[in-house]
């Protein structure tokens, strides 16, 4: 599998509409063209006709479910106005997705992970996604700088204090130097701590664009900030 | 709206400006994060097979989120023997 670094990543790559799925589901191959030293158990009864498939298709959905309620209990502790038969209703819509998802993209199983790994890791992403998404449903999502945070009084000392001051000082008027997008990327998901693909929604656009943008809004930012000689570049690591 | 920063500006960096170097995308991450997980559960050099994973889990909260689940998940239901 080729590996792409951000930088490099093409943009018709990471571009899109699509909100419900999740990342990489823009790279479905179909069933066909499975290469012959993937372990073809799972895949097989899955690409069958007939009873056989059937059988596959509910033992998965269980597996899926049983992750998918798995991830929602993980996720109820960080999000404890979560309640009632919501959840229950969350991770089956979670496990139906996942099967929709695995079953459309199951030429792309290589065989680097198990099978079940594999599908798991869509009803998990899945899950997660919806349970952030619950939670935020009736959130406002900041997308502008009007309001900026201050410092802790948690510094080790009063050196370091002056020293966070001066990088968020210097990061408010970096900021408004970056694109539209970039401000609101930035602002809402790591000044704010949106998660990303509750605002990928809101934007009508995929996880893997904003992270795009972000990644760039952070890249700028690091470059201006050493320019003004505040040590960021592999000095804070 | 976060309130506040870490006062702590190394901390505060790392939160708002992310890894300094190459990372993956969430795409790339999502397609090798299965793998990812197995390597770390069978105590191999994760990173080092993988080395710009680490960097985009450091950068991308929902991507770091489903790692953890994932790899909790296997801790508790590996699921079928390799």
């Amino acid at each position: 599998m080729p590996i792409a670094v951000l930088a490099l990543a093409s943009e018709s790559r990471l571009a899109g509409t699509v909100t419900t799925e999740p990342p990489g589901a823009g790279n479905g191959a179909g069933i066909a063209g499975l290469p012959g030293t993937v372990p073809q158990s799972w895949v097989a009864r899955l690409s069958c006709a007939g009873a056989g498939r059937d059988a596959a298709v509910a033992e998965l959905h269980d597996l899926l479910l049983r992750a998918a309620r798995f991830e929602i209990r993980r996720r109820r502790r960080a999000f404890p106005q979560l309640g009632g038969a919501d959840l229950d209703d969350l991770a089956w819509q979670s496990a139906d997705d996942a099967l929709m998802s695995i079953l459309r993209r199951l030429g792309d199983f290589r065989g680097d992970s198990q099978f079940t790994t594999w599908a798991r890791k869509f009803a998990i992403v899945e899950a997660g996604a919806k349970v952030r998404r619950h939670a935020w449903r009736r959130r406002e999502i900041p997308l502008t700088t009007a309001l900026w945070p201050t410092v802790a009084d948690d510094a080790p000392g009063p050196h370091q204090h002056a020293e966070a001051q001066d990088l968020l000082g210097a990061l408010r008027e970096e900021v408004g130097r970056l694109t539209a997008r970039q401000r609101q990327v930035f602002v809402a998901v790591a000044l704010n701590d949106v998660p990303i693909d509750v605002l990928a929604e809101r934007l009508n656009t995929t996880r893997g664009a904003l992270y795009k943008t972000l990644h760039d809004a952070r890249h700028k930012l690091r470059a201006a900030l050493a320019a003004r000689g505040l040590g960021i570049e592999g000095g804070w690591r | 709206m976060t309130g506040n920063m870490p006062g702590d500006p190394r901390r505060t960096a790392d939160h708002l400006l992310g890894p300094a170097g190459p990372e993956l995308g969430c795409d790339e991450c999502f397609e090798m994060l299965g793998a990812y997980v197995e390597l770390e559960l069978a105590g191999a050099p994760a990173d080092a097979q993988m080395p710009l994973m680490r960097a985009h889990l450091a950068g991308c909260s929902a991507c770091r989120d489903d790692h953890d689940s994932l790899l909790a998940l296997l801790l508790a239901d590996p699921g079928e023997p390799a």
